[in-house]
């Protein structure tokens, strides 16, 4: 019971210095306690963010949501067929296919980002919003994750019945199998959108037009002035603050879900 | 991955940098024809940080509608935005212009990325109007190349607490030997005479070019390496005193903690460049009207020299398809009154002509300096800077090494003495891992 309050301490603190922080004006941010309030002036910071640039904030946020959201959803429909049918269909080379892309698994997002962008440097595409967005469907651990639970809770018995009466094999997978496969498609969804809202590299080398920058790469541009442009420190951190919350909100809604989907999983 | 590739090229170009007179004049010849105006209109890229640069970009494309510049961004150079240019030199999609900070010139350029812009006629009649330590940061002391336009400049000075000197009865320092004396007067009142930056380099290498100290060198066939000649040594002894002593407070540079040693009257001044004016007024803003600016502490008596903290040139890419525009365009910006002007409100920049440190905006009195003229301060220093300083073609892996050490010499264990010894070999060993000569 310590060690769980001791944990829950650990991960709530930062939050809560960030949401005290981001409530004060500049100078009393540097003179007063930082893990308690002084004058309140959130919203104010909040009004001061949002003009700055001619709200360039908003904008970054979102773009966030389209990379973060579009790719998710995309990439969670791609990665389900493919699972889905690496389960369910017999072909020659199907563990070699499926191995390979274990395989990528292994191979961390940072390793790709240059390689890409020489790719994308051969076809003009760089600084676009589909440099960005294109790398960001591929999901090999979602496969992964969807040829397990398809194996496991999506039974052939149904899939025959379908068949016979008279349901084709598309319409088969989004009528009957990505509804018994949803919990583990929820669990697919938000471990995508976390990964590529997280993958911070590839838009810092992709994107030099700072309309398309993510949330994420145009704080860490704000911050990097901070030497320069002192004011920016304030900003940084109310624009911290509000890009997590898509991210709590996400969780908060969808976790339900994913409780439900590994519940599930651990039956079978 | 970089390193590898380029290995071969790097030696190559590093030999002929300043080179031999033969094959310079040659490769000049073919660089002079390619300087030419382009026919019909054009748009040029620029990626720079600078905040607010579209405002001053604007005021170019509003009465240059033949030569349109686009505004990209990105983190600051050591952020990112270097490593971009250096992949982008590889697929060939640079941007036409880009912000390049001094001290990492040299590495754009032993990578053979930047267009000579002294090729440009227009570039040549302009040079006298710069300060000449200004171009030498672009020159690297040779007369017939350069590898960008100077942008700003840094010129160091002392920023103190008049109100707590003077009440304390301590004289304004204006040596060094003062300074350490005011050191043990201002710690016995309860403060820090300053605080010594741990991680920034920069600040120290300000006050080794102050000095004397050079620590890189080329003299056309090899780089040499001398991060503890005697005057940095002399800067490393003398600041290590002051650490052991417990004279000055050590806290991270640029961290809110930083802030609130000023802001809460610890520490009582700061030898920072024209730019830490603006970081002061942001960041105490309690001490308002109570600093003051003095010139930098001597070593010697009598003398007037100074140093030079930061800056920054705008290059040309060797990309570039259209040089000649690009240098117009660098050229207004970095010598007009309207673009100075403009670059100073929206980002505190600070000339590297001489003309710029003189225009108006700078002679205003400034409210938080207590309506001192502080300009005239830092104009005086810009003319005082020594202009061979010459920084290498690797100093992210100096500065980060370098660091490593300070950070271990405030807390007690080596000496910033040491912290340079180590710098030294690791940047002797980085530049040979690079395949560039070195002498040993």
């Amino acid at each position: 019971m310590l060690v769980m309050a001791v944990c829950t301490l650990y991960f709530l603190v930062p939050i809560w210095w960030l949401f005290v922080g981001a409530s004060k004006s500049s100078d009393q941010f540097t003179s007063t306690n930082p893990l308690w309030f002084a004058d309140f002036d959130l919203f104010a910071n909040i009004g001061d963010l949002i003009a700055y640039r001619d709200g360039v904030f908003l904008r970054w946020m979102l773009n966030s949501l389209l990379y973060t959201g579009g790719a998710a959803l995309l990439g969670t429909v791609l990665a389900a067929m493919c699972g889905y049918a690496l389960a369910k269909y017999r072909f020659r080379g199907r563990e070699l296919l499926f191995n390979v892309v274990l395989s990528g698994v292994l191979v961390p997002a940072t390793a790709l980002a240059l390689p890409l962008f020489l790719l994308f440097s051969k076809v003009d595409a760089t600084n676009t919003f589909w440099a960005v967005f294109l790398p960001s469907l591929v999901n090999p651990f979602g496969v992964y994750l969807a040829r397990i639970y398809a194996t496991a809770s999506v039974p052939d018995e149904l899939l025959e019945a379908a068949r016979i009466d008279g349901s084709g094999e598309i319409r088969t997978f989004f009528k009957v199998a990505t509804r018994l496969m949803f919990p583990a498609l929820v669990t697919i969804f938000l471990f995508h959108f976390v990964a590529v809202w997280n993958n911070f590299l590839l838009p810092l080398i992709m994107l030099s037009d700072e309309r398309l920058f993510p949330v994420t790469l145009g704080l860490y541009t704000w911050n990097t002035q901070v030497n320069q442009i002192p004011e920016l420190r304030g900003l940084v951190i109310i624009g911290a603050l509000l890009s997590i919350t898509p991210l709590v909100v996400a969780f908060l809604l969808l976790q339900r879900f994913w409780r439900n989907g590994l519940g599930a999983g651990a039956v079978k | 991955m970089r390193k590898r590739l380029s290995a071969l090229l790097i030696s190559v170009l590093a030999l002929s940098a300043c080179g031999s007179g033969g094959d310079d004049s040659s490769s000049e010849g073919a660089a002079a024809a390619s300087c030419a105006p382009s026919s019909g209109p054009v748009t040029l890229t620029y990626t720079t940080w600078i905040p607010g640069i579209e405002n001053v970009v604007k005021a170019w494309n509003d009465k240059n509608p033949n030569i349109q510049v686009k505004v990209q961004t990105g983190p600051n150079g050591n952020g990112g935005t270097y490593q971009n240019f250096f992949n982008q030199l590889k697929a060939g999609n640079t941007p036409d212009l880009g912000h390049i900070e001094y001290d990492a010139l040299p590495s754009f350029r032993v990578q053979d990325g930047l267009f000579d812009v002294a090729s440009c006629d227009i570039v040549a009649k302009a040079k006298d109007q710069f300060i000449p330590w200004t171009w030498n940061q672009v020159s690297f002391g040779d007369d017939k190349s350069a590898w960008g336009i100077p942008q700003d400049s840094g010129p160091m000075a002392l920023f103190y607490r008049a109100d707590l000197f003077e009440k304390n009865g301590i004289p304004v320092p204006k040596t060094w030997d003062e300074y350490a004396a005011a050191a043990e007067k201002v710690k016995a009142a309860g403060g820090y005479i300053t605080n010594f930056s741990q991680s920034d380099i920069n600040q120290f290498a300000g006050f080794a070019w102050q000095a004397g100290g050079r620590w890189f060198a080329n003299d056309g066939q090899q780089w040499t390496v001398n991060l503890t000649d005697d005057k940095t040594k002399k800067v490393a002894d003398y600041w290590q005193n002051l650490i052991s002593k417990k004279l000055v407070s050590t806290v991270p540079p640029w961290t809110t903690e930083w802030d609130n040693a000023y802001n809460s009257s610890s520490a009582w001044t700061w030898v920072s460049a024209v730019w830490g004016a603006n970081s002061i007024m942001s960041g105490a803003p309690k001490t308002a009207g109570k600093w003051r600016v003095a010139p930098m502490p001597q070593w010697s008596a009598g003398e007037s020299i100074a140093g030079n903290w930061g800056g920054s040139a705008t290059a040309i890419f060797k990309t570039s398809k259209h040089p000649y525009e690009a240098a117009q365009f660098a050229l207004w910006l970095n010598t007009s009154e309207e673009a100075l002007g403009l670059l100073n409100k929206e980002a505190q920049l600070y000339p590297a002509t001489t003309a710029g440190t003189k225009y108006s905006y700078l002679a205003n009195p400034v409210e938080f300096y207590g309506d001192q003229k502080i300009y005239e301060v830092f104009a005086q220093a810009a003319t005082e800077v020594t202009p061979d300083f010459t920084w290498g073609p690797t100093m992210t892996s100096t500065y980060a090494n370098a660091s490593d050490g300070f950070k271990a010499a405030v807390s007690g264990s080596g000496t910033l003495t040491d912290a340079l010894t180590s710098a030294q070999k690791s940047t002797i060993d980085t530049l040979k891992s690079q395949a560039i000569p070195v002498k040993e």
